[in-house]
């Protein structure tokens, strides 16, 4: 075939540009597989009511004697607002980071760490299903007789206890859990379920990808006493900002020696704790980009030296007869070859590359399907770059070819 | 002649101003993207004691059996318990050592208001051990830790934020509810990794925030303060007595031990001690020891993160792909050039003559493309630092912190990358054929 003389000529050129398409399909392909890894994981739900709940930090100034008092004052005092659907007080919220998590056990008296499971105990009040907006599938809340106090650091298993539906497919695969007892390891302290919760995020849940033990949470009914506490609030729908700026000023109407800090919507909250992650994602997207960018600047200008090279050979053509549209297909050809060659290495690489990066870190592995839809929409690229040097080319004069003979 | 070249060169360069552009921006944007992720990934795995790192060790014993029968250094635990802290204190075979534990306090500040701060429950060797700058006044007397004396020392953030203008030393401030009198306050001290406290949770790890304020640790035992976590079940430590008992793991213990005597003595009084605990029947195994010094204990514990890694790599696959595209801008310029090569050859230079001009241009591109990286690097940190949220004083701050090692090694990367893609185009350049080239001017 004559256009693979042609390209035979040209050895060296040809090599750079499949070089450079086969690598940069086997990254950007690789870092599309960690992109949509991380945006899936920062989707994920929370559970909780997020649009409308806010939260703030409140502590007292001297070491009040009557904290669960002044709490519960607190919480009134909240609760009365009439933006605010309900209001709890606790320790941490989905995705805020510091936890205290239990380990779960499936007997009494188990001791065995490594096949434990781990989750987070989220201690709430009767309000608390109201309060955070999370979605009850069985069973039902805690009443109020039930709750009981727990202070900062402080081990009590309580008699009821709520689970998320995660632990409840773990420990009870295709039974009921509801009334089954939910056990502690290094304890023969249980506590019996008298509900099912959709889905709680840990506040470790942020980066916590590669952990087995995401997502388990546990509620336990009891109302969080510390000087150090926040306020979850979840407002009527519109109102969050009003009440943004009415909680602090009803509470320091009440009680003015405190500090209160913080006030956020839960929308900063999950902001903060994907910071990384977005990060990363704009990073690789960037990286992405440019390369491409890169590979298609390199083709239009290899391109355009070649043109400049076979001139005269252009003009004898077009002398001999040949129409400008078929001097635009020989370019767009010899690039396909060009290109076709690159793509097959790329995907070759990238599949590669993505079986020994799934050995190191997470992402989502990546399928032939996946790879050859890259691959195409890298080829549509090219030809779309090779366009403008094809054309110059095409616009040769015949008359070139009688120049300089 | 040397400088002829470079003469030659510029000229040629200054000809088509375009194409040096191009390839100029060609290594500038890879090198760029490159030693953006490098400067974090060398940070994150430099030495952070290079004078003494080969001194400080950390020592580990198995208490949870697995390790022990599966001969797995990996899965030792970290911290110690406090039983063999007090142990391994008590047998004093370093020059030095310290157990140490984070704790978290409330700070009453002296114009009213409190906040939280992070601080450290450890022994006045610490600060010798580790080198500690101090700003003014000193770490309390080893006789005070037997003392339980009242002190505190703390870093100079917290000093300025309590007493800000006047000196902290001497003064006393109110930490969780009780008085301590500072005797020192430190310099602004950021090791990067913070090697002797590694666990990430939250707020500690090797590239938190680094503590605020220290505290002896008789001391802390003594009002029972409590650390922030715990390598162990919740049951085991429902009360201090019983959790200063048990083989919860949540004390660090590092030891400076100066020469190879100092490391066998304290070798043999590790397999003893642990071969004791087997005996006195606390532990159903013999235990799995093993000891480390600092950069052995950072690779162990894979301190460095995958994820910063895997940005290198792909960093590295970028700066490939624009040196690829260098190679071909780098061919075309030259074959631009091969009448006047030709004319050259033809008034007698030879080949390497030519090979040498050529390499001329190629340095000059890499000289321009690493300023060039370089500016681009600065600009990627400051996006990277501005994309996390952080100041310049934190500790990412610190990791992407462009430091003369770091502009050093861009612009010999960038002329070592440069010069490399030029060479296949220049020993081309310098094989054309004279005769043929001025036939068809």
């Amino acid at each position: 075939m004559p256009i693979l003389r042609t390209l035979g000529r040209n050895r060296i050129g040809a090599v750079l540009i499949v070089l450079q398409i086969a690598i940069t399909l086997a990254i950007v392909s690789n870092c599309l597989s960690l992109i949509q890894h991380r945006v899936l994981w920062m989707d994920r739900p929370s559970g909780i009511d997020e649009a409308n709940i806010f939260s703030l930090n409140n502590t007292w100034d001297s070491d009040p004697p009557d904290l669960k008092a002044r709490i519960e004052g607190d919480l009134a005092a909240l609760r009365s607002l009439p933006g605010v659907i309900d209001a709890e007080a606790t320790s941490y919220t989905p995705l805020s980071g510091f936890e205290r998590a239990w380990p779960l056990a499936t007997r009494p008296n188990q001791h065995d760490s490594g096949a434990s499971a781990w989750a987070a105990a989220y201690p709430v009040d009767e309000h608390g299903l109201a309060a955070l907006g999370v979605k009850l599938i069985a069973g039902r809340w805690f009443s109020a007789t039930e709750v009981g106090e727990i202070r900062d650091r402080e081990i009590k298993f309580p008699p009821s206890v709520l689970i998320t539906e995660r632990i409840a497919n773990k420990f009870f695969p295709g039974r009921d859990p509801l009334g089954q007892l939910l056990y502690f390891e290094h304890t023969d302290g249980s506590s019996r379920i008298v509900g099912v919760v959709q889905r709680m995020q840990r506040p470790s849940d942020a980066s916590a990808w590669s952990n087995p033990d995401a997502e388990n949470s546990i509620f336990i009914p009891f109302q969080y006493v510390n000087n150090g506490i926040l306020y979850v609030v979840r407002t009527k729908p519109g109102q969050q900002g009003a009440m943004m700026r009415a909680a602090p000023v009803k509470l320091l109407e009440m009680t003015p020696e405190r500090i209160i800090e913080q006030v956020q919507p839960y929308s900063e909250i999950r902001r903060q704790a994907h910071r990384d992650s977005h990060a990363t994602v704009i990073m690789l997207g960037v990286v992405s980009a440019f390369l491409l960018a890169i590979t298609a600047f390199g083709i239009i200008g290899l391109t355009l030296y070649w043109v400049g090279l076979r001139r005269r050979h252009i003009g004898m053509r077009r002398a001999l007869g040949a129409r400008r549209v078929e001097i635009l297909r020989y370019f767009h050809t010899e690039n396909f070859l060009i290109a076709a060659v690159g793509c097959g290495l790329g995907v070759a690489l990238g599949l590669a590359g993505n079986t020994w990066l799934a050995t190191r870190i997470d992402l989502n592995r990546l399928s032939l399907v996946n790879a050859s839809l890259g691959a195409m929409l890298v080829m549509l690229l090219c030809q779309f770059a090779v366009l403008w040097p094809a054309l110059r080319a095409a616009s040769v004069a015949p008359a070139i070819a009688s120049r300089g003979l | 002649m040397l400088r002829y070249y470079f003469a030659l060169a510029f000229r040629s360069l200054r000809r088509n101003v375009l194409l040096t552009v191009l390839m100029t921006a060609a290594v500038g944007v890879g090198i760029g993207a490159c030693m953006t992720t490098l400067t974090t990934l060398m940070a994150m795995s430099a030495n952070p004691i290079p004078d003494k790192s080969s001194q400080l060790f950390i020592p580990q014993i198995d208490l949870s059996g697995y390790a022990s029968e599966h001969y797995d250094v990996s899965s030792l635990a970290r911290d110690f318990s406090y039983r063999d802290a007090m142990a391994f204190m008590g047998a004093r075979l370093g020059l030095r050592q310290t157990a140490t534990y984070p704790v978290q306090l409330t700070v009453i500040a002296p114009q009213g208001g409190r906040f939280q701060q992070l601080g450290r429950a450890t022994y006045a060797d610490f600060f010798a051990m580790f080198e500690v700058p101090f700003r003014s006044g000193a770490a309390w007397r080893s006789s005070e830790d037997q003392d339980r004396a009242n002190v505190v020392v703390v870093s100079s953030r917290l000093a300025d934020r309590l007493f800000p203008g006047r000196e902290a030393v001497g003064r006393t401030i109110t930490l969780g509810r009780r008085d301590y009198r500072i005797t020192g306050v430190l310099q602004p001290w950021t090791p990067i990794p913070r090697f002797y406290d590694i666990t990430y949770n939250g707020t500690r790890g090797a590239f938190a925030e680094p503590e605020d304020f220290y505290l002896p640790f008789t001391l802390a035992i003594d009002r029972q303060i409590q650390t922030n976590d715990f390598g162990c079940d919740p049951m085991a430590r429902a009360a201090w007595a019983a959790q200063l008992d048990s083989n919860c793991t949540w004390i660090q213990f590092w030891v400076e031990l100066p020469d190879a005597a100092y490391v066998r003595g304290f070798t043999n009084f590790l397999r003893g001690y642990a071969v004791q605990q087997r005996q006195s029947g606390r532990l159903q195994w013999v235990p799995l020891t093993a000891l480390h010094d600092v950069m052995d204990w950072l690779d162990l514990q894979h301190v460095v993160p995958e994820q910063t890694r895997v940005d290198s790599m792909i960093a590295g696959g970028f700066l490939l792909v624009c040196l690829i595209n260098a190679v071909g801008l780098i061919l075309a310029k030259f074959s631009s050039r091969a009448g006047e090569l030709s004319v050259r050859r033809a008034l007698g230079a030879s080949r390497t003559d030519l090979f040498r001009q050529c390499l001329a241009e190629t340095w000059m591109i890499g000289l321009f493309g690493g300023v060039l990286g370089l500016a681009l690097t600065a600009a990627g940190l400051s996006a990277l630092r501005a994309l996390r949220g952080v100041s310049a004083q934190s500790v990412t701050g610190h990791l992407t912190a462009l430091n003369p090692q770091m502009v050093l090694i861009t612009l010999v990367v960038s002329l070592i990358a440069t010069v490399g893609a030029g060479l296949y185009p220049a020993l081309r350049a310098s094989r054309v054929q004279p005769g043929w080239q001025l036939k068809s001017q």
